[in-house]
């Protein structure tokens, strides 16, 4: 019988001979990764299971990473909790100084190859998706029980595969690629389904592109965002990777509940207006809107691509006088790499801030959060009422190119040479 | 099980988990400690309306979002009976399943909810009634059905841990 990926990925992690779409079955978990917000809420689930010990300390990553470092004692002490918890279990832990956001982390530090399960205790693990790995987000009780028992409870998820076709224009990236797709299928579109990324347009992404498609899987409602490895998941990969693997793809005549299809050859630089990550329209129809804050990071685009645009922008040029910017690069290793190729002082000349790696204001945690009546432009995924600080403040979401010209324009303007 | 409890309507579709619980109380892990920031980002007065074994009646694609499990533990330490929408994210859908707080899909029951009337569930006979109306709930996969039997994916664990 033709198997979707998905159904490939997920066989391979049960007891299962054949698996029907909707049925729940339990699967197992290479990886389980949780947070200084979801692993604490986790562990004390862990301790009225029962469970004393992880199924297997080698497969269970832990990272600080959202109030990091600690905005106050009530989140010092959930980073010592996890870094207690971390040691007395024997599991690998990255905190201050040590990593970086969690899922651009994973990723760098080879622990994501294609055909894996990464169970995480954060929405954005559909990010993994990009390396062709089952990865998906759970909640702390789901976490507690992976970590316990190293399985999870999932109903066998249908397919839709989006056929990517026709090359970008410049100023057009990733990031654009999922806007458009959340904009065709909506909020909720992906909801119980996998979106698997294929075609011409889907191996030209670069694998920082695809990590920026992937992770906003979920803002279409999606499990995760799938991408069959090929050469630039083996180049990525040369030298990273913790275990050997395989390239896998969905089979010839494998059933998708969908097909969408997408010329980028027709797509300009997209954005998605307050409060809603659905609420998409071309940058170009929006011009002129005050932007207060720019921010340029987070698990989607805080990679080396995003920054080597950024400075493109802001080269030679000032963050505008009524504008702040903010530059958050995603991990300490990314944080080296831009200062090694001069992009930090490019970024501090031009009167941008750049902050240590952390999920920061992305989730208005701390670290740049938003006031009343502002608004910020930003290359994070999700613009939510609320959701960077202020109720009243508005976040609009765009890709590096477009974030940082806004920084110099002091408004929302098409990028331009 | 029976639950029965008293209608309070959370208006919108596509609620999220931010406006549910916004982020910078994500650093509280005790959830009693949770309870006074629900609702916060969405209308903080709807608190006022909860009382014992309530059911929030709720719009299309709710708790869509971030996985942030403090959302249904701060429902759960409200005494919040149950959870009816038109539809849920799938994150938030199996964390209410996951700690044992019911939650149903019916459109046609979430829709003649009225605020304020009783609503009554009867999980073994597929059962709601609302304004004396009686709707079907779809079953769910046995797997569910003995995991919330269970009292949720803790004690379902446990249990698993004793063998």
């Amino acid at each position: 019988m033709a198997l979707t990926l998905t159904e490939k990925i997920l066989l391979a992690h049960t007891d299962r001979d054949e698996l029907t779409p909707g049925e729940v079955v339990l699967v197992r978990c290479d990886v389980v990764m949780a947070n200084d917000v979801s692993g604490p809420v986790a562990f004390r689930a862990m301790r009225k299971m029962g469970a004393e010990r992880v199924f297997d300390p080698s497969k269970v990553v832990m990272v600080a990473d959202h109030f990091m470092p600690a905005k106050d004692a009530r989140s010092a002490g959930l980073q010592k909790s996890l870094k207690d918890w971390s040691d007395a279990q024997g599991v690998t832990y990255y905190g201050q100084g040590r990593g970086g956001i969690e899922h651009t982390l994973l990723a760098e530090e080879g622990w994501v190859t294609p055909g894996i399960v990464l169970a995480g205790g954060d929405s954005h693990t559909c990010t993994h998706g990009a390396l062709g790995a089952f990865g998906t987000g759970l909640g702390s009780t789901d976490i507690a029980a992976c970590l316990a028992l190293g399985e999870f409870w999932q109903a066998v998820p249908e397919t839709i595969l989006v056929r990517l076709s026709g090359s970008r224009a410049k100023y057009v990236t990733g990031k654009d690629v999922i806007l458009a797709v959340i904009e065709r299928i909506g909020v909720a579109g992906g909801t119980n389904q996998v979106l698997e990324f294929s075609g011409e347009g889907a191996a030209g992404l670069s694998m920082d592109e695809r990590l920026a498609v992937a992770n906003m899987a979920i803002e279409a409602g999606a499990e995760t965002g799938l991408f069959a490895a090929d050469e630039v998941t083996a180049a990525y990969l040369e030298g990273r990777a913790r275990r050997a693997w395989t390239a896998e793809a969905s089979d010839p005549g494998a059933h998708f509940s969908d097909v969408l299809e997408i010329d980028l050859s027709a797509l300009g630089p997209l954005i998605s207006k307050p409060h809603s990550p659905g609420n998409v329209v071309p940058v170009a129809d929006i011009t002129g809107t005050k932007i207060d804050q720019v921010y340029i990071g987070n698990c989607s685009n805080g990679t080396m691509t995003d920054l080597r645009q950024t400075a493109e922008m802001l080269r030679g040029h000032k963050v505008h006088a009524d504008t702040r910017a903010i530059i958050v690069p995603a991990t300490q290793d990314i944080y080296l790499q831009a200062m090694a190729e001069g992009l930090l002082e490019v970024f501090i000349e031009a009167g941008a801030i750049v902050s240590t790696p952390t999920c920061g204001a992305c989730f208005g945690g701390h670290n740049g959060v938003m006031g009343p009546g502002e608004n910020a432009l930003t290359t994070t995924n999700r613009n939510f009422k609320g959701r960077m600080g202020s109720g009243e403040a508005g976040v609009f979401l765009a890709n590096a190119y477009v974030a940082a010209a806004a920084a110099v324009a002091g408004e929302i303007v098409e990028p331009r040479a | 099980m029976i639950i029965e409890g008293t209608a309070v309507m959370v208006e919108g579709d596509n609620v999220d988990t931010d406006v549910l619980y916004p982020g910078s109380w994500l650093n509280i892990d005790d959830p009693d400690a949770m309870k006074p920031y629900l609702f916060e980002g969405l209308d903080p007065s709807i608190r006022d309306r909860l009382e014992p074994s309530c059911v929030l009646v709720v719009g299309d694609n709710f708790g869509s979002g971030s996985s942030r499990e403090h959302v249904p533990l701060a429902m759960k330490a409200w005494g919040v009976g149950c959870v009816l929408g038109h539809s849920f994210a799938r994150i938030f859908h199996r964390n209410c399943i996951n700690l044992g707080l019911p939650v149903v899909t019916s459109p046609q029951a979430a829709a003649a909810a009225v605020s304020g009337q009783r609503i009554r569930i009867d999980t073994d006979a597929g059962a709601i009634e609302v304004s004396g109306e009686r709707y079907e709930i779809a079953p769910l996969p046995q797997f569910m059905t003995e995991m919330i039997d269970s009292g949720g994916l803790v004690e379902w664990v446990r249990a698993r841990l004793q063998r």
